[in-house]
C-alpha cells in the first residue's frame, strides 16, 4: 500500500462532527482531462477564450433547462440543517464540504449575474464574479461531492447538492475544463462499449474462463453467454463485474440464478457496461449517448427483457432515467418491468420457490448491509417506496442466517456514501476518498466490535471498488466487502429445483 | 383624493408601489420556476408513487417541516415556532383589512388573552434564538451572510415596533384601521401621524420590497422543488425531457 501523506481517523465506532477547518482539502483536485478526452465527448479541447463569460452564459442556459437548479439557487435559507450531513465534511472538517457552502460556490456567481441584489450590491449581497480563483474552488469542491444526495434528505426544500455539482461540472466541461477520470472513461464507453476499453475477444475469454471455473467448482455447466441472439434476458452488468473481486463473485451469482431459473440470457459485447458516467458530469446528452448502446443492443439481440447487475449510480440512471433517455420500451415484453434489478429478479425467484438454498453455507459470516446512496435516495426496487432497502435485505436473510444492521442513522435513506461515488474513484483524489469513508467505517467498526460482523454486503460496483481500496487504510481486511450475489452464489444448491 | 395630507400621499404611494412591485416580482419568479422544465425524474427516494402521496409529502414539508425535523431538532424548534407565531401575527393583522372581522381573526385579539400579541412576543424570541445560533454554531456562522442577519433583524424590528405600539406607546387603533381599510378598499384616507406606526409601516414596506429578491422566495420555491414534488413512477410512466435532442 502506498504511504498516505495525511492522517487517517482512528476507529472508535462513533461518528463525530468536526470543528470547521477552512481550506483543509482545498489542495485536493482532479487531474485535468487531456485534449482528446474532452473532444472525445464533444467538449472544447482546452480552456476557451473568455471562459469566464462563457461559463456564466452556460449557467444561464442551465437555469433555463433545469427546474432543480433554478429553484435551488433561490430557495436556500442557510438554515444549516445540511451542514453536518456530508461524509466529506465529517471526514475533512473543510467548511466548503458542507453541502450549503458547496452550493454557495455556485450561488455567489449566480447572484452576481442573475439577481438585481447581486448586480447592485456585489459582495454585500454575497455575490462574486466568476474568476480564476472561483474556478479553482469549483474544481476542488465540486470534485469533492459524490452526488450522494444525503444532504437533500435533510433540507427543508429538498435542495440536492448533487444537482448543483452536476451543473457545475457541465459548466466546467463546456468551457474546456474537464476532469480526466470521467471524460477518459466516457470516451471508452462511447467507442468500445465499456469503461475499461475491454474488447470483445477479451470479454469472451473472461466469460469462458468463468464458465470453466464455475463448472470445476460446482460440477454444473453454468453458462456465461455472450451476444446470443434471441435470448430472453439481456444482462447489463458494470464492467468491474468481469474482472475484479468481489464483483466477479457477484456475476457468478447472477449466472447461477439464471441457470436455476432456466431462463436464456446473454451479455452484450456492444453494450458491456452498466455504468454511465454521463450522470456524474451532468450531461444529459452524454448520458443519453452512453445509454443508447443498451437500447440498440437489446433490439439487435431481440431480447424480451433487460435485467441489470449490482451498481448504484447506474441503477439510478437505469431506473429513473432510462425511460426518458432511451424509452419507450415498446419492443420489449410488457409483462416485465424495464429495467429489472437482479435483486428483484432473485428475490422473486426465491419467493416462488425457484431456488434451493443452503443458508448454512454462509454460516461463518455475520453480515451487515451497506445501502448505496444512489439506490437508496435516487431509485426504487419493487412496487413500494423503500423496496430498495427491503429487497436486498430480504435476499440476504434468505441466504444467510446471521444478519445485523448498522446504526440506524447510517442506513436506508440516511446511508453514508462509500466516499468514492460521483466520479471520484481515482487515485489523485485518494485523500478525499479515504477521509470520506470515515462515517461508514465508524459505523461498520461499531457492529464488528459489538455484534461480531465480519461481512459487509454491497450492491454497487463503485462501493465495492472503493471499500476494498480504502477500508484497509483504517485497518479493515478487504475481505469484509462482499457482493450481494456472492452471498447468493455461495448458498445456491445447483440443480436443486426446476426453473420457475 | 381631496383632503389628503402630503405625508399621506407619500405613504399611500409607497404602499401601493411596494405591494405592486412585490406582486410582479414574486409572480414572475414563481412563473419562472413553474415553466422551467424538469428534464429528468429526480425525487429524493423513498418517494410517493402517486400524486396523492406527493400531496401528503408536501403537506408534511409545508406544515411540519418534516425534512428539517430530520436534520436538526433545535433549528426545527426555532424555525417552527417562528413561522407559527408569524402566522398568528399575520392572522391578527387581518383585522386591519377586513370589516366585519371574521371569527378566527377576532380570536387573535380575544380580550384579556390577546393570543396575537403574545405570538408577536414568541416570534421575537424565536428570532433572537435564530440570530444567536448563527453566531454560536461554527458551521452556521461560516455559511451566514449579511443578508441572513439583515432579514432576522428587519423582521425582529417590525415585531418590536408592533409590540411597542401595543404595550408602551399606544397607537390610535381606530385611525390605523381606517387608513389600512382605506388602502384595501382603494379609497385611501389620511395616515395617522403616529411616529411608531409610521416606523412600523416603513419597515414592513422594506420587507415587502426586499422579499422577492431574497431567500424569502423559499415561500414560493418550496412548491417547485422537484426532489419533493415529483412522483416516483419512473418505470411505469415515461417522463419526457422537452429539450432532449433525440
Ligand atoms: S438544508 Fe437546505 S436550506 Fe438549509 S442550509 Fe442546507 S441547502 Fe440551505
Ligand atoms: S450530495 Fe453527498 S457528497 Fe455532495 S454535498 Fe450532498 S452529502 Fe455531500
Amino acid at each position: 500500500m502506498a504511504k498516505l501523506n495525511f492522517e487517517v481517523e482512528k476507529l472508535t465506532g462513533e461518528i463525530k462532527i468536526p470543528a470547521i477547518n477552512p481550506g483543509a482539502t482545498a489542495h485536493v483536485k482532479p487531474n485535468a482531462a487531456k485534449e482528446d478526452h474532452n473532444t472525445g465527448i464533444g467538449f472544447p479541447p482546452s480552456r476557451v477564450e473568455n471562459w469566464e463569460t462563457k461559463a456564466v452564459e452556460k449557467m444561464g442556459e442551465l437555469l433555463g433547462k433545469y427546474k432543480s437548479l433554478r429553484v435551488f439557487m433561490d430557495t436556500c435559507v442557510r438554515c444549516g440543517s445540511c451542514t453536518d450531513k456530508c461524509h466529506y465534511f465529517i471526514g475533512t472538517g473543510d467548511p466548503n464540504n458542507m453541502p450549503v457552502a458547496r452550493q454557495e460556490l455556485m450561488r455567489k456567481v449566480y447572484r452576481r449575474n442573475f439577481t438585481p441584489g447581486g448586480k447592485l450590491l456585489g459582495n454585500l449581497a454575497g455575490a462574486e464574479e466568476m474568476s480564476e480563483n472561483v474556478m479553482d474552488q469549483w474544481n476542488s469542491y465540486f470534485h469533492q461531492c459524490s452526488q450522494c444526495r444525503r444532504c437533500s434528505v435533510y433540507c427543508p426544500y429538498g435542495i440536492d447538492t448533487a444537482e448543483v455539482s452536476m451543473a457545475a461540472r457541465e459548466i466546467m466541461n463546456s468551457v474546456g475544463i474537464g476532469q480526466k477520470y470521467c471524460n477518459e472513461i466516457l470516451g471508452k464507453v462511447t467507442t468500445v462499449g465499456n469503461n475499461l476499453g475491454l474488447q470483445k475477444a477479451a470479454l469472451a475469454n473472461t466469460l469462458e474462463f468463468l464458465e470453466e471455473d464455475t463448472e470445476e467448482e460446482t460440477g454444473h455447466a453454468v453458462k456465461f453467454p455472450l451476444d446470443v441472439k434471441g435470448a430472453d434476458v439481456l444482462l447489463i452488468a458494470p464492467s468491474a463485474d468481469f474482472f475484479s473481486s468481489p464483483h466477479i463473485e457477484g456475476l457468478t451469482g447472477y449466472a447461477k440464478v439464471f441457470h436455476e431459473a432456466g431462463v436464456s440470457w446473454t451479455i452484450s459485447s456492444y453494450a458491456s457496461e452498466f455504468a454511465n458516467f454521463g450522470m456524474f458530469i451532468g450531461s444529459f446528452d452524454t448520458m443519453q449517448t452512453v445509454a443508447k448502446r443498451i437500447r440498440d443492443a437489446a433490439q439487435e439481440l431481440g431480447v424480451k427483457r433487460i435485467i441489470v447487475g449490482e451498481c448504484g449510480h447506474a441503477w439510478r440512471v437505469a431506473y429513473s432515467f432510462w425511460h426518458t433517455l432511451i424509452g419507450p420500451w415498446d419492443f420489449l415484453d410488457p409483462k416485465y418491468q424495464t429495467p429489472t434489478h437482479i435483486a428483484e429478479f432473485t428475490l422473486d425467484l426465491i419467493q416462488r420457490g425457484g431456488l434451493k438454498l443452503d443458508k448454512s453455507a454462509n454460516d461463518e459470516r455475520v453480515v451487515t448491509f451497506h445501502d448505496s446512496c444512489n439506490v437508496a435516495r435516487a431509485s426504487r426496487m419493487g412496487d413500494r417506496p423503500g423496496g430498495q432497502f427491503d429487497i436486498p435485505r430480504e435476499v440476504i436473510r434468505s441466504v444467510c442466517n446471521n444478519f445485523v444492521e448498522m446504526d440506524e442513522n447510517t442506513i436506508r435513506e440516511f446511508t453514508y456514501c462509500c466516499g468514492g461515488g460521483g466520479g471520484l474513484l481515482t487515485d489523485e483524489l485518494m485523500e478525499i476518498r479515504v477521509k470520506g469513508v470515515s462515517p461508514r467505517a465508524q459505523a461498520l467498526h461499531e457492529v464488528m466490535e459489538r455484534k461480531g460482523v465480519n461481512t459487509m454486503a454491497a450492491i454497487c460496483a463503485i462501493c465495492k471498488a472503493q471499500f476494498t481500496k480504502v477500508l484497509p487504510e483504517y485497518g479493515f481486511d478487504m475481505e469484509v466487502v462482499a457482493s450481494l450475489h456472492q452471498l447468493v452464489s455461495d448458498a445456491i444448491i445447483l440443480g436443486g429445483k426446476p426453473g420457475v | 383624493m381631496e383632503g389628503l395630507t402630503g405625508l399621506s400621499i407619500v405613504f399611500i404611494a409607497l404602499c401601493y408601489g411596494a405591494f405592486s412591485l412585490f406582486l410582479v416580482a414574486f409572480l414572475s419568479k414563481v412563473y419562472g420556476y413553474a415553466v422551467t422544465p424538469s428534464p429528468l425524474k429526480i425525487p429524493t427516494t423513498p418517494a410517493p408513487t402517486t400524486s396523492l402521496g406527493v400531496a401528503g409529502r408536501m403537506a408534511g414539508e409545508v406544515f411540519f417541516f418534516t425534512s428539517l425535523f430530520k436534520g436538526n431538532k433545535w433549528t426545527w424548534l426555532g424555525g417552527y415556532l417562528f413561522h407559527l407565531a408569524l402566522a398568528a401575527v399575520l392572522l391578527r393583522h387581518l383585522r386591519y383589512f377586513l370589516d366585519p372581522v371574521p371569527l378566527p381573526v377576532a380570536l387573535m385579539t380575544y380580550p384579556g388573552l390577546e393570543p396575537g400579541v403574545w405570538a408577536g412576543v414568541v416570534m421575537i424570541a424565536a428570532l433572537v434564538y435564530l440570530f444567536s445560533r448563527r453566531l454560536w454554531v461554527d458551521r452556521v456562522k461560516y455559511i451566514s451572510l449579511f443578508a441572513d442577519y439583515f432579514i432576522l433583524t428587519l423582521i425582529g424590528l417590525i415585531g418590536l415596533s408592533g409590540v411597542l405600539m401595543k404595550f408602551v406607546i399606544r397607537t390610535d387603533v381606530e385611525a390605523v384601521k381606517e387608513f389600512t381599510l382605506g388602502l384595501a378598499t382603494l379609497h385611501p384616507v389620511n395616515i395617522p401621524p403616529d411616529p411608531m406606526f409610521i416606523i412600523h409601516l416603513l419597515l414592513v414596506l422594506a420587507l415587502v420590497v426586499y422579499f422577492p429578491f431574497s431567500k424569502l422566495m423559499h415561500l414560493g420555491g418550496i412548491f417547485f422543488s422537484p426532489t419533493r414534488t415529483q412522483v416516483d413512477d419512473c418505470r411505469e410512466i415515461r417522463h419526457v425531457n422537452p429539450w432532449a435532442r433525440n
